[in-house]
């Protein structure tokens, strides 16, 4: 198959490579530019574990072509923090118990940035609605749920537009 | 520290993608693996050829049962699950053969090259009809895997003395662990020919026998190690060692490191499930609402192999009654092979069905008799001093009485039953209230020894490297034993370093199972840390001129314990013990306190200590469309101490939630062997918007044979929901589901709909 070339930024870096046009996002992510924070868990779409953030909205990484995405955007676990100084949410996630075996933990922290990013202050009923796609087994919802909301009630500085 | 909720040890990679587990491994020269699975539910193995597989390039090795050079089967109590068919499929998760190659893809390709020649044999779906006469035989010997029993007084007696005898059946489905991250191994061979597994493991050492009795090794040449672990509850045991096995074995031909992986299809069709099972109660009761006798059938499907049928069914056996005081009982339970998915461990083990039965059973009862389900309740549950349904006297504090109360106090129970009752006469929507208490016996009990050990080690700047054989799956072990580390030697948490689980590390200490890990592995974490601290009071003794009994350590200090500014620094302590020449390495064993079980009689002491507790749920039901919304959950439990609230309540809330799934949603489902469910579109597990508000209530009554007089968690909160919602279910729309999952066909309906084929194969 010939390959083709793709021009993207991720995690604020820029990157020209040359990819199978059947290259999953996922697959560009965790496969060529090691970035394993980034799960699979159904490949279908269903479970939320490889969200990212593409141009601001988190989408599943499964579902998308790496060559969609070329000259745009993408945020993934590893790019949210600020070196060691943790994003608020992912604090967030700490400080309320929200973390078990973490394998959801990526993806539902990225969906949960994307809304903070369009919707600051959510209720919880939209802050439900918009981890609906991110499965966790482990925690019943209830801490990650308190989580984004003591994360959206944070000092609103400029952080969530780092996304 | 014991109390605190300290932020998790293993937080900080979750959160940022650093936590590397089994998908993430990447191995110099690694070859990916890929299994053909069998063709029938049941049949026999004619020809495997495997010649056109073995040809296509970057294929670099094709393996069937022959190729095994020890034996080709394992259990651990009945040695029957071949992870590489020999010469029969049992069900559609079997393999006959597994490829090796360069990458998934050729493997994928070869794998669907491989041709096999079977002679389909008659297969049996139901349990039931497993066990009759003439059924097809699954293992040689007959289809039943087991039968427990329980005896106590005379039930004929008791169904004489009952103004009312009531008859009921119940079943519950199949249900699949669906942690979110699928299994995982990579196998390698290390220059000294150990062989390495590395992956998703749950209980290490049970894989490790699984491996080298499958590959003819030494138990010291295979080394079993566990990656960061994306959720297990149970799950990631059998079909653990299955994948090691055949992804050692790859190893082990070729020489290179093998990475053997289950698509989340394959996890769907090939992984162990939660029993179904098939329960009838009988039970004798007088006016006035006591409890003359009960007599109990069940029938568990265990599937194509036994897997821990026998200790999850003996579980069942023990609970059967809930925690009722009946003075005549007879329980019999019988686990069957079929040819489905064969069942194992799953977070509750043999009781979430269990008490699905009898706490609907319970309503039901006092429905017939006019009664309040809880006043009902109180008059019969079991309390201090009793005696249990297997003839145990219960010498610890009896909370179920305690918990009922403070589940409903906490939901306004009585209030909401008055009230829903009356609204939903007028109501679209029905709302119900419903409860669900239980008992449940700790850690493993009978069913086996019961031991597990602890390695403290402290280094020489004083930092502590922690080592237990049991391992961390996302409930906190690491964060509770780091904390019982910590307060024992006094210092703060972020000294100790929890190892990651290794078998080379530590003896065999038992699986990670039966919410045992606090009360076994917590007190064998003190032991050692204990030790450790007296040998630095050893060591400072002679400098603070003091008995080293007079000792203790605090605040990163050795000092008199009535005297602190009479203190040595921590690090000073070790300092001074390593000059001495001293040992700072301690290991603690922990053995359970003795119990036991008479097999024959159906009797015993069948565990060290019980949990006690209760689950409100409050519902709303569309009986148009049958939808259940679940509101909001009160979930009372009584844990002896919470040594971590908040990792208690972690507990509470996902456990609820599971319980949800198993209560409304979750059904695998199987036509003839095959798996009609296989992604998770159609295995739908609750979302944010299917669980509710969850309020956790921790209880404490400290137990005498748990570090700070802590008990366990993890399990029994799977346990309640399900019926709770049934009985809320009942309130709202006044229709009684005997069945799970309580879906919109069979609220509208009253029965299941027969599907219609939703896939082609
Ligand atoms: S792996 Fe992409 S949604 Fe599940
Ligand atoms: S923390 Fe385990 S799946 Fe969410």
């Amino acid at each position: 198959m010939k390959k083709i070339k793709l021009d993207i930024t991720v995690n604020g870096v820029k990157h020209s490579l040359k990819v199978d046009p059947n290259l999953r996002l996922l697959d560009l992510l965790r496969e060529e530019l090691d970035l394993t924070g980034t799960k699979e868990g159904c490949g279908i779409g269903e479970c939320g574990a490889c969200t990212v953030i593409l141009d601001g909205k988190a989408v599943n990484s499964c579902l998308i072509l790496a060559g969609q995405c070329a000259g745009r955007e993408i945020v993934t676990i590893e790019g949210l923090s600020d070196g060691e100084k943790l994003h608020p949410l992912q604090q967030a996630f700490l400080d309320h118990g929200a973390v078990q075996c973490g394998f959801c933990t990526p993806g539902m922290i990225l969906s949960a940035a994307a809304l903070l990013h369009a919707n600051p202050a959510p209720t919880e009923d939209e802050i439900r609605v918009a981890i609906s796609g991110n499965l966790c087994r482990c925690t019943g919802y209830t801490q990650i749920v308190e989580a984004v909301q003591a994360a959206a009630g944070k000092d609103k500085g400029d952080w969530w537009l780092q996304i | 520290m014991i109390g605190l909720s300290p932020l998790r040890v293993d937080g900080r990679e979750k959160v940022t993608g650093a936590a590397r587990y089994g998908q993430d491994l990447k191995l110099a020269g690694m070859l990916y693996a890929k299994v053909k699975h069998a063709e029938y539910p049941h049949a026999e193995i004619l020809k495997i050829d495997t010649a056109r597989a073995k040809k296509i390039k970057g294929v670099a090795a094709v393996l069937t049962a022959a190729d095994v050079p020890g034996n080709t089967a394992f259990g651990a109590v009945i040695v029957d699950n071949q992870p590489l068919a020999e010469d029969r499929v049992r069900y559609l998760g079997d393999a006959v053969a597994v490829v090796a190659a360069e990458t998934a893809e050729i493997a994928e390709k070869a794998a669907a090259a491989i041709k096999v020649k079977y002679r389909e044999l008659p297969a049996v779906f139901d349990p039931r009809e497993a066990l009759e006469p003439g059924a097809p035989e699954i293992h040689e010997g007959g289809n039943q895997i087991n039968h427990h029993k329980t005896r106590k007084g005379d039930v004929a007696e008791g169904f004489r003395q009952a103004d009312l005898v009531i008859e009921r059946s119940y079943s519950t489905q199949r249900v699949d662990h669906t942690y979110i991250e699928t299994e995982v191994v990579v196998a390698s061979l290390d220059h000294d020919g150990t062989l390495t597994v590395e992956g998703s493991h749950q209980n290490i050492f049970s894989i490790r026998a699984a491996v080298a009795s499958f590959l003819g090794l030494p138990l010291s040449r295979v080394r079993i190690v566990q990656a960061a672990l994306g959720g297990s509850f149970g799950g990631k045991d059998d079909c653990m060692s299955v994948l090691s096995c055949r992804a050692g074995l790859l190893a082990l031909k070729t020489g290179r490191p093998v990475m053997l992986s289950n698509s989340r299809e394959s996890s769907l069709i090939e992984s162990y499930k939660r029993h179904p099972y098939f329960l009838d109660y009988k039970v004798g009761v007088k006016r006035d609402g006591t409890l003359t006798a009960m007599e109990i059938k069940v029938v568990a499907d265990g599937g194509a192999y036994a897997s821990m049928t026998p200790f999850v069914t003996w579980r069942s056996v023990v609970h059967a009654t809930g925690p009722y005081r009946v003075p005549n009982v007879k329980t019999d339970i019988y686990g069957a092979y079929t040819n489905n998915t064969y069942t194992g461990a799953f977070r509750g083990f043999g009781s979430p069905q269990i008490t699905f039965a009898y706490e609907s059973l319970m309503d039901e009862i006092a429905g017939e008799l006019k009664l309040e389900p809880l006043e009902f309740r109180m008059n019969n549950i079991l309390r201090d001093g009793e005696i249990t349904a297997t003839g145990q006297k219960l010498d610890h504090t009896v909370s179920v009485g305690q918990a009922l109360q403070a589940a409903t106090s906490a939901a306004g129970w009585e209030e909401k039953r008055r009230r829903f009752s009356e609204e939903n006469r007028t109501r679209l929507l029905k709302r119900g209230i419903g409860l669900a208490c239980s008992y449940r016996g700790v850690a493993l009990g009978a069913e086996g020894v019961d031991a597990t050990g602890a390695i403290v080690r402290i280094q020489s700047d004083g930092s502590i490297d922690l080592t237990t054989g049991l391992v961390e799956m996302g409930q906190g072990l690491k964060t509770v034993f780091s904390q019982i580390a910590a307060h024992e030697l006094g210092v703060p948490v972020e000294r100790v370093q929890y190892r990651r689980t290794d078998t080379s590390t530590i003896v065999d200490g038992g699986p990670t199972v039966a919410s045992r890990s606090t009360i076994m592995g917590g007190a064998a974490v003190r032991k050692a840390a204990i030790a450790a601290r007296e040998k630095l009071c050893a060591a400072a003794a002679g400098e603070l001129g003091a008995d080293p009994a007079e000792l203790t350590a605090v605040g990163e200090k050795i000092m008199v314990a009535s005297d602190p500014d009479r203190a040595i620094d921590f690090t000073g302590a070790v300092a001074l013990a390593l000059a001495a020449g001293m040992n700072l390495s301690s290991f603690a064993w922990h053995v359970s306190p003795p119990i036991w079980w008479d097999e024959e009689a159906g009797k015993g002491n069948a565990y060290f200590t019980y949990v006690y507790a209760c689950q409100v749920a409050e519902i709303e039901v569309d009986p148009e469309t049958g939808k259940i919304n679940v509101l909001e959950v009160w979930a009372a439990h009584d844990v002896g101490k919470a040594i971590n609230p908040e990792a208690v309540r972690g507990q509470i809330c996902g456990g609820v939630a599971t319980a949800i799934g198993y209560g409304t949603l979750e059904e695998v489902e199987l036509v003839e062997g095959v798996t009609k469910t296989v992604n998770l579109d159609e295995y739908l597990i609750p979302t944010a918007m299917d669980v509710g508000k969850i309020h956790s209530i921790i209880l404490e009554n400290p137990d005498k044979y748990g570090p700070y007089g802590a008990k366990c968690i993890a399990e029994p909160t799977a346990e309640l929901c399900a019926p709770a919602i049934a009985n809320a279910v009942a309130h709202a729309a006044g229709k009684r589901i005997r069945d799970l999952p309580l879906n919109l066909e069979r609220i509208v309906l009253g029965h299941k709909l027969v599907k219609k084929q939703r896939r082609a194969r």
